[in-house]
């Protein structure tokens, strides 16, 4: 167990066989993930949609209900707060789902920034347990427990319907695993998440489930490229470095942090996130330095790891542009040593589209 | 798994088995189980001399990297090539999977180590 934003949580389960196997089982078969640690704020009221849209830097116009979307929370700078799922319950209501290390934070800033507006930023995440139910079989696995029709819910999507027998239960497309899957979110007492719980091992024991721990989760988000608060994105990096230009919307209204990206663009870039794979042998692994041919230091590993899926060792670090091209080689310093590594594309790796 | 009567081992979960003048090393399977999935084990050159409680190489495992500490000095004399490949073989059978071997400078400085009793005590309580 470790301490993970005051929470108590497993690395790995060793009766599910281990990160690996972990990893593995979302892969290609299903896992499952306690998450409750991620927080929830609700946002409510008139003017919630005016609300969300300064303070996140998607476009929540776009979102139809009950439809989801990855954006983020920034500072004037154009930093990161945090990174949220951004979903839309109703006409005057959206759920934003934070990160667990960022939630006091998050929260009061979210308060702070939304207090002009008329509407209400509510901190729920005491009520819900979250369970992510992730892999290729995820569907039909939670598709015994529930009575909705699961094949109608679009990647980032979500609907409210009967789980386990608990009524009116949120049911959301999502994940953090780059695999398809559900998030559903149930009473966070101890009987009724116990029960739950239980209940998605039963309905996942056909296709082997196994309970996945933060070792795996971190592995898996690394594979699809998913930025973790801390590593890729922070309060001293800011949108265009990490590459999420798809998920900002400079056309939309104002939003806090737009000024100073519009400005950081006009300057230009000094670092960008890429995708790293060791060509020589070791293992690049977060804050190891980054150094070009002629021995310079040009960067920092924010993520790396042995990749269980892929079977390579892959990393994220910011590099200079200079240095971002496919193909381009660098080194990393592992113990002393320099370890030759090439950018390659990311997402390192990308489930099949279903047909 | 047990842990064999005739190994001494370290606080830093190593173990190691003196014959005469020369000795194996390897680590623990408590080692092997906390580290997890191993996938990469970096070991000394033969010829080098390590000394007792140093750094002689590291293993690493997906989610973390730890160091090997040397049981007891001496000079490499041998090293277990196949674990560059097949580096799972440790978490298969720790106590068979061996890293190095060495000349002893002193064959007796491993007889202050933990006997197999006193070790599988001492996780016990570090648990």
């Amino acid at each position: 167990m470790v301490d993970f934003g005051g929470w108590d949580m497993p690395v790995e389960y060793p009766a599910s066989g281990g990160l690996v196997k972990e990893h593995l089982a979302v892969r290609t078969g299903v896992g499952m993930f306690d998450v409750s640690h991620m927080g929830d704020i609700l946002i409510r009221g008139p003017q919630a949609l005016d609300a969300v849209q300064w303070i996140s830097m998607n476009d929540a116009s776009k979102l139809q209900e009950g439809q989801a979307h990855y954006s983020a929370l920034l500072y004037p700078e154009g930093t990161f707060v945090d990174d949220v799922i951004v979903h839309k319950m109703g006409q005057n209501d959206y759920l934003l789902v934070i990160n667990a290390g960022t939630r006091e934070k998050d929260h009061s800033w979210v308060r702070k920034n939304v207090s002009r507006f008329r509407c209400h930023a509510d901190d729920v995440g005491d009520y819900y347990t979250q369970i992510a139910i992730q892999g290729p079989k995820a569907e039909a696995t939670l598709q015994k427990l529930t009575d909705v029709d699961l094949k109608q819910i679009k990647n980032y999507w979500f609907k409210h319907g009967t789980v386990c027998g608990l009524m009116n239960t949120l049911i959301a497309r999502t994940g953090y695993t780059a695999e398809d899957g559900f998030e559903i979110y149930v009473p966070s007492d101890v009987p009724t998440s116990e029960r739950v719980w239980n209940e998605v091992t039963e309905a996942g024991k056909e296709f082997g489930i196994v309970p996945c721990g933060l070792g795996a989760r971190n592995t898996l988000r690394l594979e699809g490229k998913m930025a973790l608060y801390g590593h890729e994105i922070s309060d001293t990096i800011n949108v265009w470095e990490a590459n999420l230009d798809r998920y900002c919307k400079m056309e939309k209204p104002d939003f806090v942090g737009r000024a100073a990206l519009e400005k950081a663009k006009a300057e230009g870039l000094k670092r960008i996130l890429v995708g790293l794979e060791a060509v020589d042998r070791g293992i690049p692994r977060d804050g190891y330095k980054v150094f070009n041919q002629h021995d310079h230091e040009i960067g920092v590993i924010t993520s790396g790891s042995p990749a269980p899926f892929l079977k390579k060792n892959i990393a994220l670090a910011y590099v200079p542009p200079a240095h971002s091209e496919i193909g381009h080689e660098v080194f990393v310093e592992i113990r002393g040593q320099k370890v030759k590594c090439k950018v390659v594309p990311t997402p390192f790796y990308k489930r099949s589209k279903k047909v | 798994m047990a842990y064999p009567k005739d190994y001494r081992y370290t606080k830093e979960h190593e173990w190691i088995q003196v014959k005469g003048n020369t000795a194996t090393v390897g680590i623990t399977d408590h080692a092997q189980e906390s580290l997890g999935d191993i996938v990469f084990v970096e070991l000394p050159r033969v010829g080098a001399q390590i000394d007792a409680g140093k750094s002689f190489g590291t293993v690493e495992s997906v989610k973390a990297v730890s160091e090997l500490y040397a049981p007891a000095s001496g000079k490499v004399i041998e090293i277990n090539d196949s674990l560059n490949q097949a580096p799972e073989a440790v978490n298969k059978d720790a106590h068979a999977a061996w890293m190095i071997k060495l000349e002893l400078s002193d064959a007796k400085q491993a007889d202050a180590l933990m006997s197999a009793d006193d070790y599988e005590k001492y996780v016990a309580e570090e648990k």
